[in-house]
């Protein structure tokens, strides 16, 4: 039995983080023994529940209940059935930047194992320049200087960013999915160290996104694991950091 | 996997002295006509279970007014998806308790909630006296059954468990705590609930 069947306790109850969680789902996707397994222990842990029941004030009732007259139920999908559906919740993202100085460095630390810093050479001369599409043209501009990440079993990724054309490119290889109902997030550091939106990554393994917003001033490119459909701040410590001081 | 109504405990091998397993077909039904837009089905869904997400929310982010929205997004969600839920993957009370938990534990993490993580998570917390409803009485039957199957656990199981499922830390920080190898309590935290599936025969 491989490691990652003894994952199916902690999946089971919520005890791994982002990136072990897309791994796992990834793995859960073609054993059907997990699945089996972690459909039984989730309901075993359910139980634990009864425990500890407490009746909630009346007005959670009330509050509920004029919550679901407002929505109607989604329309039914035919395809998978999502056991945590999570919409987004946006209460739950003003908790704002949280030192990011010393996580970049713990991170960084964390992640950067196989970290390549390089400089591209700029291998496509500025005549003759044919119609590139906007990745291309920050991939072949003659400033592009690009970090490289291996996440391990996660994927490997590199931002190329340049800085003429104040545009940042990311490229993956064998990236996980996301986890069920979140997307990656894609984010600028700006130099006084706030993190700024930079636009969803579509879910792919291998694919080439070019990131919204100004790059020039960026020191760093970041991806965290959002709800569905983004946050407007990250809501969780990235999964990757790429320190774009390194590159150059 | 087939239904996994047949949550009934072992001991005495009474088929309907379950009250989950048994009350499974109701809720599953009660799901299925809010599925279609029914309020007054989904309220009722949420007076029997309703004690166990909020108790649940509660246990794990400790702070009450941080439960109720947990609680309420839990069942916002459980409504939007009502038409998601599929009876023959697991039971509906498990269903919720699942988008319950979840969320609960993605507020405790995403919370810098350091000052409310104390080292209380294994003292007994006593319900408070609320109003008996029907479901805190049939919750209490069940939790009873639950705690002596909980009991048999060795204390590395059950710690695991416990600061995993109520305390909401990963299994990285399950090990920092109980000063294990990571890989001992991966494998407690899911030899310890095999024990208690195979205790309180949850099949599927």
């Amino acid at each position: 039995m491989s490691d990652l069947h003894k994952l199916t306790g902690a999946y089971a109850m919520d005890a791994l983080d982002e990136l072990e969680r897309a791994r796992f789902e990834q793995h859960l996707a073609q054993c059907e023994d997990c699945r089996a397994e972690v459909a039984e222990l989730r309901e075993t842990a359910a139980l634990l529940a009864e425990t500890a029941a407490v009746a909630p004030p009346p007005s959670l009732r009330d509050s509920v209940l004029t919550g679901i007259s407002q929505v109607r139920p989604l329309a039914p999908e035919v395809t998978t059935i999502p056991l945590t559906q999570s919409a987004p919740t946006r209460s739950e993202q003003s908790t704002g930047r949280r030192g990011w100085a010393p996580l970049l460095v713990a991170a960084a630390l964390a992640l950067l194992v196989g970290l390549g810093a390089m400089i591209v050479a700029p291998w496509a001369d500025d005549d003759e320049v044919p119609r590139l599409t906007a990745a291309e043209q920050v991939l072949q501009a003659p400033d592009a200087e690009e970090v490289f990440l291996d996440l391990g079993e996660a994927g490997r990724a590199t931002v190329t960013r340049s800085k003429s054309q104040d545009k940042a490119v990311i490229t993956t290889e064998d990236m996980v999915a996301a986890p069920e109902g979140k997307d990656y997030e894609l984010w600028f550091m700006s130099p006084d160290e706030e993190f700024i939106a930079a636009g969803l990554m579509p879910d792919a393994a291998d694919q080439t996104v070019v990131l919204d917003g100004s790059a020039a001033e960026a020191i760093a490119v970041g991806i965290t694991v959002e709800p569905e459909g983004g946050s407007e701040q990250p809501t969780s410590d990235p999964i990757a950091l790429f320190d774009l001081t390194e590159a150059t | 996997m087939t239904d996994v109504d047949h949550v009934r405990p072992v001991p005495d091998g009474a088929p309907q002295g379950a009250p989950s397993g048994g009350d499974s077909p109701r809720l599953a039904d009660l799901l299925r006509r809010s599925a279609l837009g029914d309020e007054s089905a989904f309220a009722e869904f949420y007076d029997a279970t309703s004690a166990r997400a909020y108790g649940l929310a509660l246990r794990v982010v400790r702070n009450p007014a941080h439960a109720e929205e947990v609680t309420q997004e839990a069942y916002l969600d459980a409504w939007r998806s009502s038409t998601r839920f599929d009876p023959a993957r697991g039971s509906a009370a498990g269903w919720l308790l699942t988008i319950v938990h979840r969320k609960a534990v993605d507020r405790v993490r995403s919370v810098e909630a350091a000052s409310a993580r104390d080292e209380t998570w294994n003292r007994e917390t006593t319900p408070t006296e609320h109003d008996l409803t029907a479901e805190t009485a049939h919750a209490s039957l069940d939790a009873a059954r639950v705690r002596s199957a909980v009991a048999t656990l060795t204390d590395v199981q059950r710690r695991a468990v416990e600061l995993t499922y109520f305390g909401g830390y990963t299994h990285t920080e399950v090990a920092t705590l109980l000063d294990v190898p990571l890989g001992t309590a991966k494998t407690r935290i899911r030899d310890g609930l095999i024990r208690l599936r195979d205790l309180m025969g949850v099949a599927s």
